[in-house]
């Protein structure tokens, strides 16, 4: 196995890609999983130094079908297996990444990316510091994350405060089609490494999203991209639920359900974890003067809680009640019979919404 | 790459060397050594060498050159060492009594090779070119590694243990795939070889056939743990059978035997014949770094033996005898360590110049609010007391 330059170029060109995939998509709604598996298809095409790895990425598609056809689409040098080593696969990346490859890997669930985290934490996030901005990392490291999808033991954790709370690292989570799209090209073309978190219950949520156009408006630079900002998922007036990934699709359930009772939720998609948009997040605390935030994790020392400390710092005069927090127990994930009573319903959000002192 | 893939390319080698494929994997049955501790070259049946396991002599101007980066890493180490008792540096791990093998790890690298080293690895780095204060600025105390990766084609020495090891294969690996000719020495000590990024790193280069040479010092410690608890493989050599990559032992105050173990793999490396494992077998002479108390754990009698065994007086002895050392020769050599040492000790006798504002530039290529925040506070906390 010789590999030259020329194996790097795919034989395909952006515009048969894009003309293929606007096709397939004139008349169906497109999944979660395809977004993904396009914008990853995208940027092998836009950028000869993409490599895709990682376990069962190659043959099989992924456990998850989130690199379907890009070993044969773009042959075993761009999308190929590894053995079974998270921390050699992060490892491995960083070396890549060092000698001017961008390589975006999948871990295969959440709990298996914890070999990794010495090479994530001492590395992956170190190594542009540690180099005063000589060496930087520009990597992808996607996380399949959360629950909501009867799994077992070791398949549902919501990982992302290790992440955020180590710097030098990205930490995105999209909640919606467009946006894993989007925010998976923006990771893969961001210089910094990003820890990319992929709520798997959302693999299969289906959205009428024209792929193709937004393919085309990202690379001409045009608006479709979200830049590290907090989007308004749903507008309200009355509170604010600040919520992200997987929680998203639950707090605009809730909001629905209080709409019919006359109460208008805001509600915020935070889209980027770090870096956090603290502006658009207190723009909306300090209209409605009541939030709460939403997160599917444990509550203890969680990113949930960094979010209430920082709007109780920048939106104290503007709050009419404390800032509460909806999260998951601070148990181990439960088994799949039990896990609707750990995590976030629509009902525990509205009793929430209940105890932000009305009556004052 | 199919099972009988990787099977056919261990068998197409040892072809070569007229050998099968286990012998071509398994280690020499005695340690590569070509030179007496008194510098007298060993008789040929006494080297250790065997049929596939042969290594060619180095060249007389090879050795001296080898030898000159010897002395000065030798002065290195003690300037250094020195440095940090008078306390103009924080930690230094010295790798005085292993320089023979600091010196072959990096010599035998091209302009267009990497080297991935350790804490240990001082004077491999600078053998690889990196200047002397920028080499030493992070036992300083500094937040950042000093010099430029790329510049050199030398990592970061690396403090968490072999997580480097995995770094060397991913750059081997993006050449590969730009069919680009480097070759990576990844460099690890005995301890270390029981890490599980240890196993990945050589099981992945094997996997996907990379030119990538693992280069263990096996000082016989790691701080106070003896090899015999790190491991109870017949040597560290033989793990690399396990994962279908050559193994080879040798003596690691040899200098001779390491330039001509390491010459060898360098080009089987870049010949697109796979990773390799060499095992250096030398001895930490000084404790494992100045915070150290080496008295702990073992006799200092032990110590003695290793220093009757030191790789500089024994390459001396042996360049003395073949006539290659000459007073304008020697003086040179000395003349040049010692030049080095003296822009170590300037340097460092100056006060480092690290400004606390510069802790934000780095960790993003683009400063984060919340990080823009936080250095203004520091800048104007800076500004109010310097008012
Ligand atoms: C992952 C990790 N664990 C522990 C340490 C602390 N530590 C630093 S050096 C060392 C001993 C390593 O011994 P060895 O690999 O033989 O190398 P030597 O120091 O002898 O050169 C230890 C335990 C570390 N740096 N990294
Ligand atoms: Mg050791």
């Amino acid at each position: 196995m010789t590999a030259t330059t020329s194996r790097l170029n795919p034989n395909v060109s952006a515009a048969t890609a894009r003309a293929a995939a606007k096709a397939a998509n004139e008349h169906q709604p497109v999944t979660f999983g395809k977004a993904l598996n396009t914008a990853l298809a995208d940027s092998l095409v836009a950028d000869n130094s993409v490599v895709i790895f990682g376990e069962d990425v190659g043959t099989l598609g992924g456990v998850f079908r989130i690199t379907d056809g890009l070993t044969a689409r773009f042959g075993s040098e761009r999308c190929f297996d590894t053995p079974l080593a998270e921390s050699g696969i992060v490892g491995m990346a960083v070396g890549m990444a060092i000698n001017g490859m961008r390589p975006v890997i999948e871990m295969q669930f959440d709990a298996f990316a914890y070999p990794a985290f010495e090479q994530i934490a001492s590395h992956v996030a170190k190594m542009r510091n540690r180099t005063q901005g000589k060496l930087n990392l520009p990597m992808v490291i996607r996380i399949p994350y959360a629950g909501g999808v009867g799994g077992v033991e070791h398949h549902c954790d919501s990982s992302e405060a290790y992440y955020a709370h180590t710097p030098g690292l990205k930490v995105f989570t999209p909640s919606c089609v467009e946006d894993a799209y989007l925010m998976l090209r923006e990771a893969i073309d961001s210089d910094d490494p990003v820890v990319f978190f992929e709520p798997k219950k959302l693999y299969w949520s289906k959205e009428q999203v024209d792929l193709a156009q937004l393919a085309e408006q990202y690379e001409a630079k045009k608006s479709a991209r979200t830049e590290g900002q907090a989007r308004i998922a749903r507008p309200g007036s009355d509170a604010t639920l600040i919520t992200y990934g997987p929680s998203v699709s639950t707090a605009l359930e809730a909001a629905k359900l209080a709409a019919e009772e006359g109460i208008s939720l805001e509600v915020l998609d935070i889209r980027s974890i770090v870096p956090f948009d603290d502006e658009t997040v207190c723009a909306s605390v300090r209209k409605t003067g009541r939030a709460i935030v939403v997160a599917e994790a444990q509550g203890f020392a969680s990113v949930a809680s960094e979010i209430v400390a920082r709007v109780q710092e920048r939106c104290f005069h503007s709050l009419a009640a404390p800032v509460l927090r909806v999260t998951g127990f601070d148990i181990p994930y439960p088994a799949p019979t039990l896990e609707k009573f750990h995590l976030p319903s629509a009902e525990r959000i509205l009793d929430a919404v209940d105890q932000l002192q009305w009556e004052a | 790459m199919s099972t009988e893939a990787h099977a056919d390319r261990i068998s197409d080698v040892s072809k070569k060397f007229g050998i099968t494929p286990e012998d071509y994997m398994l280690p020499a049955r005695h340690m590569i050594n070509l030179l007496n501790p008194d510098g007298t070259l060993r008789p040929e049946d006494q080297q250790g060498t065997e049929p596939g396991h042969e290594y060619p002599l180095p060249s007389p101007a090879r050795l001296l050159e080898a030898y000159a980066a010897l002395v000065t890493g030798r002065r290195v180490n003690d300037q250094n060492s020195a440095l940090v008792r008078q306390g103009r540096m924080a930690v230094y791990p010295s790798s005085h009594g292993q320089e023979a093998c600091q010196i072959a790890a990096a010599l035998c690298l091209g302009e267009n090779d990497w080297l991935f080293p350790t804490y240990r690895d001082t004077v491999a780095v600078l053998t690889k070119g990196v200047a002397p204060m920028e080499v030493m600025t992070s036992f300083r105390g500094e937040w950042h590694c000093g010099y430029d990766p790329k510049a050199y084609n030398c990592a970061p020495m690396s403090t968490p243990l072999t997580t480097q090891l995995l770094h060397a294969v991913g750059v081997a690996h993006a050449a590969k795939l730009r069919g680009e000719d480097t070759v990576v020495v990844a460099m690890c000590g005995d301890g270390a070889t029981s890490e599980g990024d240890f196993h990945e790193a050589l099981n992945f280069a094997a996997v996907f056939n990379l030119p990538v040479i693992f280069f263990v010092q096996n000082n016989k410690y790691a701080i106070s743990v003896p090899l015999s608890q790190q491991s109870a493989a017949p040597s560290l050599a033989h793990k690399a059978v396990g994962y279908g990559m050559a193994g080879e032992r040798v003596d690691g105050n040899d200098l001779m035997a390491l330039m001509a173990i390491m010459t060898r793999a360098v080009r089987m490396a870049r010949e697109g014949n796979g990773p390799l494992l060499i095992e250096a077998h030398t001895y930490r002479m000084q404790a494992h770094t100045n915070a150290d108390d080496d008295k702990r754990y073992r006799e200092d009698s032990e110590v003695q033996e290793w220093i009757a065994k030191d790789p500089v007086t024994r390459m001396k002895a042996y360049l003395d005898d073949a006539g290659l050392l000459t007073d304008s020769t020697v003086a040179k050599i000395t003349a040049d360590a010692e030049s080095v040492a003296k822009t170590l000790r300037d340097g460092m006798n100056q006060e480092a110049n690290t400004d606390p504002r510069e802790l934000f530039e780095h960790v993003y290529s683009a400063k984060t609010p919340q990080l823009a925040e936080q250095q203004a506070m520091l800048v104007d906390e800076l500004d109010r007391e310097e008012a």
